[in-house]
C-alpha cells in the first residue's frame, strides 16, 4: 500500500468515525436542538474527511475541482437547513420536548 | 459473500423496507421522508446497476423534486386544518383485499417476465453501438433518446406540457408570501446557488453528448433552482415575471423538436430523422429547448396552479 492510499484509508477510518457519532447522536440525544448539534458537527467533519481521502485518489484536478465544489454545496446547505430547522422548531419547541419529536 | 455483494444485498433490503415505510406510515410526513430516502437509494442502485444516467434523473426528479412536490402537497392538507382521524378503521383489511390481490398479480407477472428473459440478453444493445456515429453524439443513452427513439422523447415532452395545462386549469396559484421567511441566511445561500444551479444545469445538457448527463438532469435542476425561488420567497423569476415569457418558456421545447423534425422532412427525409452531418447541432438545439421548457414545468407544477392574471403588478413586495 503506497503512502497515499494509506493516508486516504486512515482519513475514510476518521470519517467513519464521526458519522458513526453523528447518527448515534442523532437516535440517541432528546430534543432537535442536540440531535442538530451532533448532526451538524459529526457531519460536517466526517465528509470532509471523505473528500479529502477521494481527493488523494483523484486523477485530474477537474475531478478534485467537482470534489470541493460538493463538498462546500453541502457545507452551505447543511449550514443553511440546520438553521432552518432550529429557526422552525425554536417556535414549538417546548411542545416537541414533550411529544413525538420528529 | 464478498464485501460488495454485502452492501448490494444491503442496498437491496433498504430499498424494500423503505418503500414499505412510505406506503404504509401513518404519519404522513415520515411516509414522505421515507420517499425521499427510497429515492436516494435507489438513485444509489442506478448507479450500482451500471446506469448512472438514471441515477442521475432519479435522484434530482424522482426524489428531490417528487419529494419537494409532496412536501408542499402535505402542507396545503394542514393548512385546510382538516385532519382525517387515524387509526385503524373497521374491516379495512377486507376492503384493501382486492388491491393485495391485483398487486401481487401485477408483481408475479412482471417477475415472470423478467425471468423469461433469455441470458444473456438479446438487447439492441449492439446496434446502438453500432450506429452512434451517424447519431452525433457519443453517449448511446443520449443517441437512443434524441436520435433513435426521439419520437417516444417528443411525446414526452409534451405530456409534460399537458401536465402543466391539467395544473393550471385546476386552480390559480395560491399567493406568494412576499419576503424571505428565514431572513438574510437564506437569501445569502440562494444568491449564489441560483446561479451556479443555472450553470449547472447548461453544464449537464452539455456533457449528455459524450458522458451521463442531458435535457432531464440539467431540467430537473433548473425546476429546482425554480423551487428555491419560491421557498425563499425571492420576487424574482420566471413564475412571478411576464406571463407571455413564462408561457414562451413551456412551449419552447416541443415547438423547437415539432420544428426540427419536420424540417428534417423538407429535404426527403422521415420526421424527425436527421441529417448525419448535422445532427449534433440539432440534438443540442432540440435538447437547449427541452432544458428550459422541462425546467420551466416542474417549477409551474410546484408553483401548483396558473399564475394570476396580471401577475407582473404584484412582484413588488
Amino acid at each position: 500500500m503506497s503512502p497515499v492510499d494509506a493516508l486516504s484509508t486512515l482519513l475514510l477510518a476518521v470519517s467513519l468515525f464521526f458519522f458513526t457519532a453523528g447518527t448515534i447522536g442523532l437516535v440517541r440525544l432528546p430534543d432537535v436542538h442536540s440531535r442538530l448539534h451532533a448532526l451538524t458537527k459529526a457531519d460536517n467533519v466526517g465528509l470532509g474527511c471523505v473528500v479529502l481521502a477521494v481527493l488523494l485518489q483523484a486523477s485530474d484536478w477537474t475531478e478534485g475541482f467537482k470534489l470541493v465544489l460538493i463538498w462546500f454545496l453541502v457545507l452551505a446547505a447543511a449550514t443553511n437547513v440546520s438553521f432552518l430547522i432550529a429557526g422552525g422548531t425554536g417556535k414549538r419547541d417546548h411542545d416537541d420536548r414533550e411529544g413525538d419529536g420528529r | 459473500m464478498t464485501i460488495v455483494q454485502l452492501f448490494d444485498a444491503l442496498l437491496a433490503l433498504l430499498l424494500l423496507w423503505l418503500a414499505w415505510r412510505a406506503v404504509t406510515d401513518a404519519v404522513l410526513f415520515r411516509a414522505v421522508v421515507s420517499f425521499v430516502a427510497l429515492g436516494l437509494v435507489l438513485a444509489l442502485t442506478w448507479f450500482r446497476l451500471q446506469a448512472p444516467d438514471l441515477a442521475l434523473a432519479e435522484a434530482a426528479v424522482g426524489s428531490g423534486l417528487t419529494g419537494a412536490l409532496m412536501l408542499a402537497a402535505l402542507r396545503r392538507r394542514s393548512d385546510r386544518s382538516s385532519p382525517t382521524p387515524e387509526g385503524p378503521v373497521k374491516g379495512a383489511a377486507l376492503r384493501q383485499l382486492p388491491g393485495w390481490v391485483l398487486a401481487f398479480v401485477i408483481f408475479g407477472a412482471l417477475s415472470w417476465a423478467v425471468l423469461s428473459l433469455p441470458i444473456p440478453a438479446q438487447g439492441l444493445t449492439e446496434e446502438a453501438h453500432a450506429s452512434l456515429e451517424k447519431s452525433g453524439v457519443t453517449n448511446p443513452v443520449t443517441a437512443v433518446l434524441l436520435n433513435y427513439r426521439s419520437y417516444d422523447t417528443l411525446l414526452e415532452i409534451g405530456v409534460l406540457l399537458l401536465a402543466v395545462v391539467a395544473v393550471w386549469s385546476l386552480r390559480v396559484a395560491p399567493r406568494l408570501r412576499p419576503g424571505s421567511p428565514s431572513g438574510p441566511l437564506l437569501e445569502g445561500l440562494l444568491r449564489f446557488l441560483i446561479p451556479l444551479l443555472i450553470i449547472t444545469g447548461g453544464y449537464l445538457l452539455w456533457i449528455g453528448a459524450f458522458a451521463p448527463g442531458g435535457a432531464f438532469q440539467g431540467g430537473a435542476l433548473l425546476g429546482g433552482a425554480c423551487v428555491l425561488v419560491l421557498l425563499g420567497g425571492l420576487t424574482v423569476g420566471p413564475m412571478t415575471g411576464r406571463i407571455v415569457l413564462l408561457r414562451t418558456g413551456l412551449w419552447a421545447g416541443l415547438a423547437v423538436f415539432i420544428a426540427v423534425g419536420l424540417g428534417a422532412m423538407t429535404s426527403d427525409r422521415w420526421f424527425l430523422e436527421y441529417p448525419v452531418e448535422r445532427a449534433k447541432l440539432l440534438i443540442l438545439l432540440i435538447e437547449t429547448a427541452a432544458l428550459i421548457s422541462i425546467g420551466l414545468t416542474l417549477g409551474c407544477l410546484f408553483y401548483g396552479g396558473r399564475p394570476e392574471s396580471g401577475s407582473s403588478d404584484r412582484s413588488s413586495p
